[in-house]
């Protein structure tokens, strides 16, 4: 995997022999550390992007029912109001992690993690529970323009999710492993960042396609 | 087992496509066997393939970016001969299918395959050497960045020889890209290797962005940024904000082929136009992607070639920016006639004409940064002075083309290819062909036959007139683009013209491949290890060619716009013996291997093959969870180690 470009073994990598060297990592640490939370703050706004783009295809596309069901004949609010209060709290459980991280507890930042990860993932299971419904009553995404736009939106941030389930997971095997190190932490900060993003996300996705679409 | 996928798929019964693709297989066949034969693979891997560094990820996208100028460029004149030929009765030697993918390709590579690899390399080598900086922010994602556009480039070079290409242009408007008018894997191969590569353009942006806002060496605030590095600023800004609509858009035309979804079809509420919408909002901005990066270029070359510092510095940032806002405001004006009613075409013909001031005003400023200079008519100032007189020219027929009237008359006519041929070789290609001879010994610490290079310059340039004017009067005499054959006898010479045009410009792209090669075999006489050949202004020439890993020695403190520049005034001598400790990345293979896996994804759609388009992607998941397990990825080096390194650089560079 990594190497150092330089074949010649005066370079040191691990560990630093002198407190000076430390010294150095510390300060270094801390700029890569900023460095990282913007770049990833720039990324989540591309992102953003992409997510305006899908919200404008609905826009378009949402009352293009082509003789279909339309949002009111599917949705379930209910249904729906269980899901987002999973998404909901589990941004408050990932922010409980986070706590943990500040004050140094792996053990708090875990169980929290774990709270988080369960709870993303029941809200995943509902989505692709109504996507399954949906199918199964003849409202699949190839049905009508209104569901292509809706399932490749919801099923954009669902898929975001996913990955964002699939991080948390690595991240808690990193903390088991290396403990609260500077690189886990960054990362720890980064996946809140985007869970929280997800959050705002589906808050639109409420909003646009499920409340305006029972209207 | 392999999809759709059979032995049918190569077309062994149509010599011309087997002779590209063979000769393909050649090159490729002959660089693994030389590789071999100088037992090079080892180096390859570990110097090259592996490397994070900037300057050498640079210089591997700038070389894919002319291995696909070729490739573009044989598209070009293979065009160009049938329509000299296909007149009157004739058909030409390009049967109609092979043409329209023919036309397609070369658009697709012209400008995700050529332009932006060539000014994303250029921005690797020049901007973080521009602000002082040991490397960019994320150095593995740079590697990743080049390897995803690698792929893309794999995934479009298979399709020469494996199946076809796509009939649709090179932005497969539906309802032709549908399934129901393209059942071929033609628009999949499209989709794929622009999606690809767009992905890891994305990624660059973001990745260009944080460097330049915070990697930049002390002293070194906003406005004292060398114009290069503003523009790359601003065009990595309108990367970030405009590609995730062109992956968005790409994703909802492959739902529509795979799943049989309905965003742009005729039926089931479908709407066609909104792909058009989507894809320029993508496509304007990213005109101003490539065109922005080569103002820069020209204003770093005019001031150094002028001996003036550059003229309006604060105008030409303001005017940069002014074009990064306007740039989203205009995407309606690829479709007039679309019929979106006068108002909405008046307001986007307006923000178009308004476009050109921000842009004159620019050219003000390189006339006026050369006026009264002591101006030194190099290579690279030639490429300059070419582009000012051309790309005024493009400007004017653009600024007539945003009356919306006009455009009803010259839309998709071939006065708007000679149009935006005009702008984008004009400008893009010419700045990267002057950023190319300017920033080479920085580089590779030798300097490029001057000679070889001006032929090669004139050719371009009367190549490049002769090639297009032509177009510009068969447009107005209602020739319309993208035609196989025709029958009105008028339009012939100016097509003959045309194709001698072409023949130029071949001349100049065979004087600039002798440049190379003679540069290289002279390489001792135009040797310049010091790192200062054109008395140059910026930072980038304040450190030796070819530059150390760690690119300063010390990381430089700036006081003034024009660092360099400044410091040879007042006497100033940076230290190139490291003094405090060294932070590097190590290099990693994650790069290559992600970029693999996204080849075989992107190919195992195409051919729809799902066992091994599951195996792609949970390559790329495996490897980047990998990567995260990752501990050793930076190293030191600590000032004691200093002499040793400066001593192992000095050896290597005088050996080349």
């Amino acid at each position: 995997m990594s190497v150092n470009p330089l074949a010649f073994e005066t370079i040191r990598t691990y560990p630093y022999a002198s407190r000076a060297e430390r010294a150095e990592e510390q300060v270094h640490q801390d700029s890569a550390a900023q460095t990282t939370v913007l770049g990833f703050w720039i990324y989540l706004m591309s992102d953003c992007i992409l997510f305006a783009a899908l919200f404008a295809t609905f826009s378009v596309l949402g009352r293009e029912f082509a003789g279909g069901p339309t949002g009111r004949d599917l949705f379930s609010l209910p249904y729906v109001l269980v899901e987002t209060l999973c998404l909901l709290v589990s941004s408050f459980t990932y922010g409980m992690a986070m706590l943990g991280l500040n004050t140094f507890k792996r053990g708090d930042v875990l169980k929290w993690l774990a709270v988080t990860f369960l709870l993303g993932l029941c809200f995943i299971g509902l989505e692709v529970k109504e996507f399954v419904r949906l199918v199964g009553e003849g409202a699949g995404p190839d049905r009508s323009a209104f569901l292509s736009s809706f399932f490749a939106l919801v099923g954009t941030h669902g898929l975001h999710v996913t990955g964002g389930l699939i991080w948390m997971a690595v991240m808690a095997v990193q903390v088991g492993l290396k403990g609260l190190k500077a690189s886990v932490s960054v990362s720890l900060l980064c996946l809140s960042l985007f869970w929280h993003f997800l959050d705002i996300v589906w808050i639109g996705v409420f909003t646009v396609v499920y409340l305006m679409g029972s209207l | 087992m392999f999809g759709k996928l059979t032995l049918a798929a190569i077309h062994f019964d149509q010599p011309i496509i087997m002779g590209a693709f063979g000769f393909m297989i050649i090159v490729a066949l002959s660089v693994l066997g030389l590789l071999t034969y100088f037992r090079r693979w080892k180096w390859l891997w570990t110097e090259w393939l592996t490397s994070v560094d900037h300057k050498k990820i640079g210089v591997m996208y700038i070389i894919l970016a002319l291995v696909m100028l070729l490739r573009g460029f044989s598209d070009a004149i293979m065009m160009r001969t049938q329509l000299a030929i296909a007149s009157g009765g004739s058909h030409g030697y390009l049967p109609p299918e092979h043409y329209d993918q023919i036309f397609s390709a070369h658009g697709t590579i012209m400008i995700f395959f050529m332009a932006m690899p060539l000014v994303i390399g250029l921005m690797n080598i020049i901007v973080p050497l521009q602000i002082g900086a040991r490397d960019v922010a994320f150095p593995f994602l740079n590697s990743l960045s080049f390897w995803l556009t690698v792929a893309g480039f794999g995934l479009i070079n298979i399709s020469l020889g494996i199946g076809d290409f796509a009939r649709t242009g090179w932005l497969a408007y539906p309802p032709l890209s549908e399934l129901q008018y393209s059942p071929d894997e033609g628009v999949d191969y499209w989709i794929w290797s622009v999606q690809i590569s767009g992905i890891g353009t994305t990624l660059t942006a973001i990745n260009f962005i944080t460097t330049i806002l915070k990697n930049r060496c002390p002293g070194m605030t906003l406005m004292r940024m060398p114009i290069f590095t503003w523009t790359s600023l601003c065009s990595s800004i309108l990367i970030a904000v405009s590609f995730p609509i062109l992956t968005v858009t790409l994703a909802l035309l492959a739902l529509d082929r795979y799943f049989g979804m309905h965003f742009f079809t005729n039926g089931f509420g479908g709407n066609q136009m909104m792909y058009v919408n989507l894809i320029w909002a993508w496509g304007h901005p990213e005109v101003y992607i490539l065109v922005l990066p080569a103002f820069g270029i020209f204003s770093e070359i005019a001031a150094t070639f002028s001996k003036k510092r550059l003229f309006g510095y604060p105008l030409m940032v303001a005017s940069t920016l002014a074009i990064t806002v306007l740039s989203f405001l205009v995407w309606l004006h690829h479709f007039f006639t679309m019929g979106a009613g006068a108002d909405v075409n008046a307001f986007f013909g307006i923000m178009t004409m308004i476009i050109a001031i921000p842009t004159g005003v620019k050219v003000f400023n390189w006339l006026f940064t050369m006026y009264r200079g002591r101006v030194r008519f190099s290579t690279p100032m030639l490429w300059t002075i070419g582009f000012m007189v051309t790309f005024v020219i493009g400007g004017m027929t653009g600024v007539l083309l945003a009356v919306p009237p006009a455009d009803f008359v010259l839309h998709n006519s071939l006065f708007l290819v000679a149009h935006f041929h005009n702008t984008i070789i004009g400008a893009v290609v010419f700045g990267c062909l002057a950023a190319l001879t300017y920033w080479f010994p920085k580089v590779f610490g030798f300097r490029l036959n001057e000679t070889l290079g001006k032929c090669a310059f004139w050719c371009w340039f009367v190549g490049f007139y002769l090639a297009f004017m032509p177009l510009y009067a068969v447009g107005l005499m209602g020739m319309t683009r993208r035609l196989n054959h025709y029958d009105n006898a008028a339009w012939h010479p100016y097509m003959i013209v045309a194709v001698i045009g072409a023949g130029v410009i071949l001349c100049g792209i065979v004087f600039q491949i002798l440049q190379l090669a003679v540069s290289i075999a002279q390489r001792k006489r135009t040797r310049d290890l010091a790192g200062d050949p054109w008395d140059g202004r910026t930072l980038e020439w304040s450190i030796p060619s070819p530059p150390p890993f760690y690119n300063f020695a010390e990381i430089p403190v700036v006081h003034t716009r024009d660092a360099f520049w400044a410091m040879k005034q007042e006497g100033i001598v940076p230290s190139r013996v490291p003094q405090t400790y060294i932070y590097m990345p190590c290099n990693t293979s994650i790069g290559v291997i992600i970029g693999g896996f996204s080849l075989v994804l992107g190919f195992a759609l195409v051919w729809h093959i799902w066992w091994l388009a599951a195996v792609g992607a949970a390559g790329i998941l495996a490897s980047a969870i990998a990567y995260a397990f990752d501990e050793n990825r930076d190293f030191y080096i600590t000032p004691d180690q200093a002499p040793l390194l400066e001593e192992l650089h000095s050896v290597t560079a005088t050996a080349r």
